[in-house]
């Protein structure tokens, strides 16, 4: 047994103990043995390549590989320590970015180890030289377009950069030249590999991914965040083209189709087309909302919401990314603990796309330990909905809007929603009447049945806790009472 | 100055003014006089109506206001203690009682008809046949009940089970649907049935199940109320009652045409050919019956033992709750026509809502008014209007087969004139490809975020690649390599740490 033959055994299993964890990932009571899985076949890949590599490098090298792996380690298990589960759609952005940059820069070395090198171009023979040559332009723009999107996304995500669609003239004129230009770049580094033409296309592809998510609206940063998931697979496995390295190829084309899949999910729950979304640019119709007399909105107190849930026997909880933004969701659960000890029926209706992120909510609702079995996704809760007494509207505005069924014209007709209005009565937590992120006016609020309740989601819940009247304490001191 | 007498009619108990709704009056700056007694009947005594600012007065007085608030339409001795110039409103029933109206004509005084309100959603606060309507449906179902000999509701006990009573409410207005919510709430099976098919959701929205006239041609309504129907419905109507109130214990008929005697819904076969001790409430019987056999005011026993109630006065059974609302309804017809809130009656007679009550004004009958197109109907103009959203036609299925086909064929060309390594690297691409699709198939959506941040780890893998080039001889490679390989081991490590913080709070919740 060779150490090669080793390291490829070595990657079998790899690949195998990934597909468990994808797999694993998929279900609430095998997800942690997933990761668990996830991570043995990354510990065994990791040891298999190390023991590789160090076979023929020097003292030098094998101290800086350590100390990359050492570094990257430690700054890796400090973020995921310290980041707060609101900042979870940021962190796995910027990590995509990273992905990104990794591929960039391993196709660079590809080039430069081998067709700028003339001792090395001997290894790869007469027409595997194209090949390589093709393999690393392709890495290297995929690589490129993830690093420079998942930046954008991540400075979206996280309130640097506004979130409004940019708007250039002909967007899709550019993006297309720019594709054209990488396929005829391409051909030409085929032909004559030279360091000019592959500094072109990482520009290129740097710009490229700049603007295909700088053009896409915060709304629609869920979609984003998988669609960049699945970039940075196929940038791993471009990766494991040009090296020849079988576990690249197996890992990136599972993270790539599985986040495409994940991508598709998302655009059937917001009545996209996948295609546009591959293409970016999407989610910016919303602008033209006309203006329209909806009739007056009704406010509500929190003393009247406690009261209404008081007299309630089902609540249904429906947050959105609102929630996030006041860090509601302690709160909520503490209202939610409250009302199932006096016997309400409280459960969550959760949006495909509420939040900035699939899953958002259950992450936020889960650290603030709800039970999971009462979280449930819209398909499940719709039609329990008409027989719901009362309906809190937490910080969602856009997943909750009759006009997606009732009004063709507007932006978002077609979008299945939250039918939250069939319920007895709705309550909305807003900061104020401003539209959502798809620009369009919410005719719910102005139902006969909605009451809006302004302020701080966080604040307002915590006012309405302290308004439930206590539970009977039976057990207090009949001593103390006379 | 706003008079309010006490009613002469015997067995009404209900009063036009309440201590609350007096509040309301005086603070639009009218001065009201009550007569002594007169919310005797529905539990107001004259010292709240002191205490909310009335006068009490003798019942000369109270006539001889500028505005007299009335329950029931004047008798003569009545409408001779009117002053002249004198605003009455009360009930008068126009249409059916043309003869009082044109008493009233004769002398030189306003009257307007709070029974003609029009039925627009912005009269609807003014609308006493609604607020009245709404608890004779109610009480209807009460004195059901009281009568009827079991149950409502359907229980299982340790003497024996218990079936839920069956209720048949006809006509679905706002008595029906108020019958139909108090019966579904006592735990009754509710039906119900109505010439307008457009009631269906409003009835299933009070947990009642609507009962269709089989074949019915559609009545739409055109001013919101129900009316006269065709032989043919008429027919095929009988036949689905005849049906019904075999199987049913209680029905309530509601069923009124305005300005029409009632229409006969059951006869007196299907009165016999129901259970003994079923009930039957005809709300109409003031004005016909619905019902064969029903006597106004009264409770009738047939020979086969079923009860039928022809109380006309449901309403005012619930007198203090009758008067609230009435008396509601009247500061809100004042509000409209104090628009000084100085307690200066103006009547404009370009509002269609005044216009259409007014029946007389200073002695000249304006009785009937030009009819009201009402906002309930629906107007299939501007339905037809807008464009039906266009569907994405699905493309046939040659189509995908033929996309397919050139696929497979550009991927068999690409693959036959690769190099032999190259075909190896595809293969496994390949089918990794469709692997990572099925694999995730059916993830749980509460799942979508650890499920990307661990792929988002697993695709830290990228790190193998750059390990492998750390060792090169060109300090370039081996800078660019080390960057690499530190960014991809955060994605490793920071990836895969998350998930597990993230999977550690999915908690199930206690058995409950």
């Amino acid at each position: 047994m060779t150490a090669v033959a080793a390291a490829s055994a070595a990657y079998i299993v790899a690949g195998l103990l990934f597909i468990l964890s994808l797999a694993g990932l998929s279900k609430h009571e095998t997800a942690k043995a997933g990761n668990v899985f996830g991570m043995a076949g990354m510990a065994i890949a990791l040891v298999a390549t190390i023991g590789l590599a160090t076979r023929s490098i020097s003292g030098v090298g094998t101290v800086l590989l350590a100390a990359a792996v050492v570094i990257g380690a430690l700054v890796g298990l400090w973020r995921a320590r310290r980041v707060e589960m609101t900042g979870m759609p940021e962190l796995i952005a910027i990590l995509h970015s990273f992905v990104g940059l990794a591929a960039v820069l391993v196709g660079w070395n590809g080039y430069l180890s081998v067709e700028a090198d003339a001792a090395e171009q001997t290894e790869v023979a007469g027409n595997l030289l194209g090949i390589h040559s093709a393999e690393v332009v392709i890495g290297v723009f995929i690589g490129a377009v993830t690093f420079t999107g998942s930046i954008v996304a991540f400075l979206k995500l996280s309130g640097r950069i506004k979130s409004n669609p940019l708007m250039l003239p002909a967007h899709n004129a550019l993006n297309l030249g720019a594709l054209v230009t990488f396929v005829v770049l391409t051909v030409v580094f085929v032909i004559e590999p030279n360091l000019v033409v592959l500094s072109i296309v990482t520009l290129i592809a740097l710009a490229l991914g700049w603007h295909l998510v700088a053009s896409i609206g915060g709304g629609d940063m869920p979609v984003v965040v998988s669609m960049l998931n699945s970039y940075s697979g196929w940038a791993a496995a471009a990766s494991g083209f040009l090296l020849g390295n079988d576990l690249l190829i197996i890992t990136g084309a599972l993270v790539g189709s599985s986040g495409a899949y994940l991508s598709y999910i998302m655009c059937k729950a917001m009545n996209r087309s996948f295609i546009s979304v591959i293409a970016g640019g999407f989610g910016n119709e919303g602008a033209a909302a006309v203006d329209k007399d909806y009739g007056e909105h009704t406010e509500i107190g929190a003393d009247g919401v406690a009261e209404l849930l008081t007299d309630a026997r089902s609540v249904v909880i429906t947050p959105g990314y609102g929630m996030a933004v006041a860090q509601a969701q302690s709160a909520v659960a503490e209202l939610t603990r409250h009302l199932r000890d006096r016997g309400v029926d409280v459960r969550f209706g959760i949006h495909p796309v509420a939040g900035r992120l699939p899953g958002h909510m259950n992450v936020l609702l889960a650290e603030a330990k709800v039970p999971y079995d009462i979280v449930l996704e819209m398909d499940e809760i719709n039609d329990d909905l008409a027989d719901t007494d009362v309906v809190l509207v937490i910080g969602a505005n856009d997943t909750v809007n009759p006009a997606a069924l009732e009004d063709p014209g507007s932006p978002i007709a077609g979008m299945p929603v939250l039918k939250v209005w069939e319920a007895g009565h709705v309550v909305v937590f807003k900061r104020s009447m401003s539209t959502g992120y798809a620009g369009v006016q919410n005719p719910l609020f102005f139902r006969d049945n909605s009451r809006m309740l302004f302020g701080d989601a966080r604040d307002r819940v915590e006012d309405i806790v302290a308004a439930l009247p206590k539970p009977d304490r039976k057990t207090a001191d009949p001593a103390l009472q006379h | 100055m706003i008079g309010v007498p006490a009613e002469s009619r015997p067995r009404e108990t209900r009063v036009a003014a309440t201590p609350t709704t007096v509040t309301q009056l005086v603070s639009l700056g009218h001065e009201v006089v009550v007569e002594t007694g007169a919310g005797a009947r529905s539990s107001f005594p004259d010292d709240a109506y002191t205490t909310a600012g009335a006068r009490i007065a003798a019942a000369q007085d109270a006539w001889a206001s500028d505005v007299v608030l009335k329950v029931n339409a004047p008798s003569a001795e009545e409408i001779g203690l009117l002053r002249e110039g004198t605003t009455l409103i009360s009930l008068l029933s126009p249409a059916l009682d043309p003869d009082l109206v044109d008493e009233l004509a004769q002398r030189p005084i306003t009257a307007l008809a709070m029974d003609a309100v029009p039925r627009i959603s912005r009269a609807q606060s003014l609308d006493v046949l609604s607020s009245m309507a709404n608890i004779a449906g109610y009480r209807a179902v009460v004195e059901a009940a009281h009568t009827f000999g079991r149950f409502f509701t359907g229980q299982v006990t340790a003497a024996g089970k218990v079936p839920p009573a069956k209720v048949l409410v006809a006509g679905a207005g706002v008595a029906g649907l108020a019958a139909i919510g108090a019966a579904s709430s006592l735990g009754a099976i509710v039906r119900a049935t109505d010439v307008r098919p457009e009631v269906a959701e409003q009835v299933r929205s009070l947990g009642g199940e609507y009962v269709a006239v089989p074949a019915a041609e559609a009545q739409v309504s055109s001013d919101g109320y129900a009316r006269e129907m065709g032989d043919d419905f008429n027919r095929r109507a009988a036949e689905m009652y005849a049906e019904q109130v075999t199987d049913v214990d209680i029905v309530i008929t509601t069923a009124l045409i305005p300005g029409r005697p009632a229409p006969r819904l059951i006869t007196e076969e299907m009165v016999a050919s129901m259970k003994p001790g079923s009930v039957i409430v005809d709300m109409a019987a003031g004005q016909g019956g619905n019902v064969a056999g029903s006597v106004a005011d009264e409770l009738v026993v047939t020979a086969n033992g079923v009860s039928i109630i022809g109380y006309t006065d449901l309403a005012g059974r619930l007198p203090a709750q009758a008067s609230q609302l009435y008396g509601t309804n009247l500061v809100n017809l004042l509000k409209l026509l104090t628009p000084g809130e100085d307690g200066k009656l103006v009547l404009d007679f370009d509002d269609v809502v005044q216009r259409a009550m007014t029946v007389v004004r200073d002695g000249e009958k304006t009785w009937p008014p030009p009819p009201v197109q009402v906002s309930a109907a629906p107007t299939p103009v501007a339905a037809a209007a807008v464009e039906p959203p266009r569907e994405k036609v699905p493309p046939p299925p040659s189509r995908k087969f033929a996309v397919v086909g050139i696929a497979a064929a550009l991927l068999f060309l690409i693959t036959a004139f690769s190099p032999n390594e190259l075909i190896q690297h595809f293969t496994v691409f390949a089918l990794a490809v469709v692997v990572g699709y099925y694999v995730i198939g059916h993830v749980h959506h509460a799942l979508h975020t650890p499920l990307m941040s661990v792929t988002n780890a697993i695709s830290g893998i990228i790190v193998v690649g750059a390990l492998l080039q750390i060792g090169h001889d060109d300090p370039v490679v081996t800078a660019l390599a080390f960057v690499a390989i530190l960014v991809a081991s955060i994605n490793v490590f920071g990836g895969f740490a998350v998930t597990r913080r993230m999977l550690a709070m999915f908690t199930r919740g206690p058995a409950r």
